[in-house]
């Protein structure tokens, strides 16, 4: 549906986006996942035909895409990064001026506004400013706006920043729904769960390139590590045996934040006995233990040597 | 280009400007209050009534001679003349109550008669004036010239103390020992004649049928204001709510390219840039809306002041048409080219508020532009605020026809055009 061929841009001397190729089928969600700064956005600013990539190629439909006016943009529904709406109008007037970019106008126009501001739950609060939305109720509105003229592809570019766990299950669900749809879609995120919980593929990017890509199943099966074992411990300080910890044969990284430790480990069964059997030699108490699956943290730590949010 | 779209970009914009209030009022309710001020001022009040010059005189002397001096200044149309003493006079002359005091001395009735006819040393008058109001002291001065010229005139030829004096001249004459001798025959004889009318005069003096008549200035003079046509007076409010109402569309422009900058901000900006739109017509979408918004304060002012304050178009009705129209498209295209070179909207919205009011001030908005020095009126010729305020005034007040008018509107277009130019080139397209 959507194609980036080695796309590269550049600002100045700063690469943010170098020789990045993906590609989005219908039915599907391709994950974006870096950290800030990684070349996400740039990236999706190409997509979308906002600015020319110094080098490489974006086709629509095998085609591509020339110049502004190009209706092949007309495929493509981008959400941007930012709340992109004007403040001043009501919802359903938001709408319709977006609608009427894309050549809708009339009862065309007017049911597809209808039908986007029912699709995010909003249809109520059609002739509301937006200026009196709640932010979450915004970020729904958001997404509403690309879908007016019903674009087979969907860039969604960190849709659900800075909003309240209701409503951004409420666009998880419509994302969901657009899936069933039929809609090639790009998510773009610095959340691993969610790239996790929605996304069939999943790139991972890093100082505007791409350091891996697959699916979850793919991405873990680059880990050496499979398992984490998390303890929350009975007293705080005092952790002067976590670099011996580390030493253990089967642990692969061991830290400790609020009185929670985590360790990962290679192998679970082998590895869990092993470190409780030693944890309690040195005499160190634990209220609480579960075990999880290793997931992008993990592979994005592996990867690069850094978290996803501490960059 | 798409026209539907441009028109809905242009929709979008308008909507919102009539959505917001403070908006409305300042591209309203600003230049009709601003330049309703400036007008009143500058039509003396707007009821065509001239001020008065306060004036007082004091009559120390006495005489004949002085009592017709302040009778004619107290005829004078141009001042309101009223008697005092010298320490009042001086009291309300420092208090500016009164703009001159004039102070007629003792003796001045017989010494001025004298000295008309040379000879005897001049007598003086004096004069208290208010430095604040010097432009009125002169023409205080002008007129008292007139008013003593006719009554010491009158007083020598046909008055008692002429005849004296004319006698004392003659005599004076006749022993004078610096006076040539062909001078000397030649003053006696005009001094002659002059005694011998006034004893003709003398005789004739019982049935007053004659008027008695001073030397005067030889013309009367008859002001016309030149407008545009005999019987139209000049309106202050034509000319102020021009130059306010162009001041004002420049502001609202000032608007437009800080809300393309907000929008960008906002991120708006990339969805419009990601729909099949060009770029092209994304830029006359904006500049729709800000010349409607421009045509809406010219209208709305104009409207104003041809309804309450009898401005009048007296010259072509079309040329204000197409003076307005460019001028409103040169006002979208100017705030095209605040967006192009701005770069945070805060920013960009005082310098251009400071380049606004330099274009209003020497285009001529504040004080008419034919008040400027002359090589300050060619040089803000490179001003489009310029052509289109002499353009507005032009088919007011002036009653100049559709040529004139569309001269300056060309100019204006012509800056539009430039303003566009600049706008296309310097618009940073590339959204982060
Ligand atoms: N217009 C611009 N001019 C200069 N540098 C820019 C511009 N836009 C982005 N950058 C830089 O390019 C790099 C990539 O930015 P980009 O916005 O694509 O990152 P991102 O992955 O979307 O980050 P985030 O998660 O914070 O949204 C960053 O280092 C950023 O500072
Ligand atoms: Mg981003």
């Amino acid at each position: 549906m959507l194609e980036g061929c080695g796309l590269n841009k550049s600002y100045g001397t700063l690469k943010a986006a170098e020789g990045i190729s993906l590609s989005l089928v219908p039915g599907q969600i391709l994950g974006l996942l870096g950290p800030n700064g990684a070349g996400k956005t740039t990236t999706v600013s190409m997509l979308a035909g906002l600015m020319a990539p110094d080098s490489g190629e974006v086709l629509v439909d095998g085609r591509p895409m020339k110049g502004d006016s190009d209706p092949a943009k007309a495929m493509i529904g981008l959400v941007p990064q930012e709340l992109a709406l004007v403040d001043e109008l009501s919802a359903g007037d938001n709408l319709a001026f977006f609608g009427a970019l894309y050549g809708m106008r009339g009862k065309k126009l007017r049911e597809a506004v209808e039908k986007a501001l029912g699709f995010v739950g909003l249809e109520e609060r059609s002739k509301d400013r937006v200026s009196s939305f709640s932010g979450g109720m915004k970020r729904r509105l958001n997404l509403a706006a690309s879908l007016l003229h019903d674009p087979p592809v969907l860039l969604l570019d960190e849709p659900t920043v800075g909003v309240d766990p209701q409503s951004r299950n409420a666009i998880f669900d419509n994302l969901g729904a657009l899936k069933e749809q039929g809609k090639a879609m790009l998510y773009t995120t610095h959340y691993m769960e969610e790239a996790e919980r929605l996304c069939d593929r999943i790139q991972i990017m890093d100082h505007g390139k791409t350091i891996a890509e697959g699916t979850l199943r793919d991405l873990s099966a680059l880990l050496p590590a499979t398992s984490r074992l998390l303890l929350e411990l009975k007293e705080r300080g005092g952790r002067e045996w976590l670099p011996e910890l580390l030493k253990l044969p089967g642990v692969q990284s061991a830290s400790e934040e609020e009185g929670t430790l985590s360790v990962t480990l290679r192998d679970l069964p082998t590895g869990a006995p092993e470190v409780l059997a030693w944890l309690s030699s040195k005499g160190v108490a634990y209220t609480h233990m579960s075990s999880e699956r290793a997931g992008l943290e993990e592979v994005f730590l592996a990867l690069t040597g850094k978290g996803l949010r501490d960059s | 280009m798409s026209l539907q779209a441009a028109l809905a970009i242009a929709a979008k914009d308008v909507k919102i400007f009539f959505n917001d209030r403070r908006a409305l009022l300042f591209t309203l309710a600003a230049p009709i209050v601003i330049a309703t001020f400036f007008g009143f001022l500058s039509s003396g009040g707007g009821s065509g009534e001239k001020v008065k010059i306060p004036v007082l005189v004091v009559d120390e002397d006495g005489s004949s001679v002085s009592k017709s001096i302040f009778d004619g200044l107290l005829k004078d149309e141009a001042l309101g003349c009223g008697a005092s003493t010298e320490t009042g006079a001086r009291e309300a002359v420092r208090k500016g109550k009164a703009t001159v005091g004039i102070i007629i001395p003792k003796g001045f009735g017989d010494a001025s008669a004298k000295a008309l006819f040379g000879g005897e040393k001049r007598p003086e008058l004096i004069l208290l004036y208010d430095p604040s109001h010097w432009g009125e002291m002169g023409m205080v001065r002008g007129l008292l010239t007139q008013h003593v010229m006719e009554a010491v005139s009158r007083e020598a030829f046909n008055g008692a103390a002429g005849r004296k004096a004319i006698k004392d001249s003659l005599a004076s004459v006749a022993t004078s020992t610096t006076l040539k001798p062909e001078d000397k025959s030649a003053l006696t004889k005009m001094l002659k004649s002059v005694a011998n009318w006034q004893e003709r005069l003398e005789a004739t003096q019982g049935n007053e049928s004659q008027e008695a008549r001073g030397l005067g200035i030889p013309f009367d003079a008859k002001e016309e204001a030149v407008t545009s046509g005999s019987g139209v007076a000049y309106n202050g409010y034509a000319h102020s709510f021009a130059g306010m109402a162009i001041q004002f569309i420049l502001f609202a422009a000032i608007d437009l390219g800080a809300g393309v900058l907000l929008e960008r901000q906002r991120g708006l900006w990339k969805r419009l840039r990601s729909a099949p739109v060009s770029r092209f017509t994304l830029l006359v979408g904006k500049a729709l809306s800000g010349a409607a918004i421009s045509l809406f304060c010219l209208a709305g002012t104009f409207g104003f002041a041809m309804i309450f304050l009898k401005v009048r178009i007296h010259g072509s009705a079309i040329g204000f048409a197409a003076i307005c129209l460019c001028s409103a498209v040169m006002a979208a295209s100017f705030g095209l080219m605040i967006a192009a070179l701005g770069r945070t909207q805060a920013a960009t919205r005082g310098i251009s508020a400071l380049a606004v009011l330099m274009l209003a001030m020497l285009g001529g908005g504040w004080v008419p532009s034919f008040i400027f020095p002359a090589w300050m009126q060619r040089v803000t010729l490179i001003i489009p605020t310029r052509w289109a305020i002499d353009g507005l005034d032009g088919v007011t007040w002036r009653g100049l026809g559709l040529g004139y008018a569309l001269q300056c509107a060309a100019v204006v277009l012509l800056f539009a055009v430039l303003f566009g130019l600049v706008a296309l080139w310097r618009f940073r397209w590339e959204e982060e």
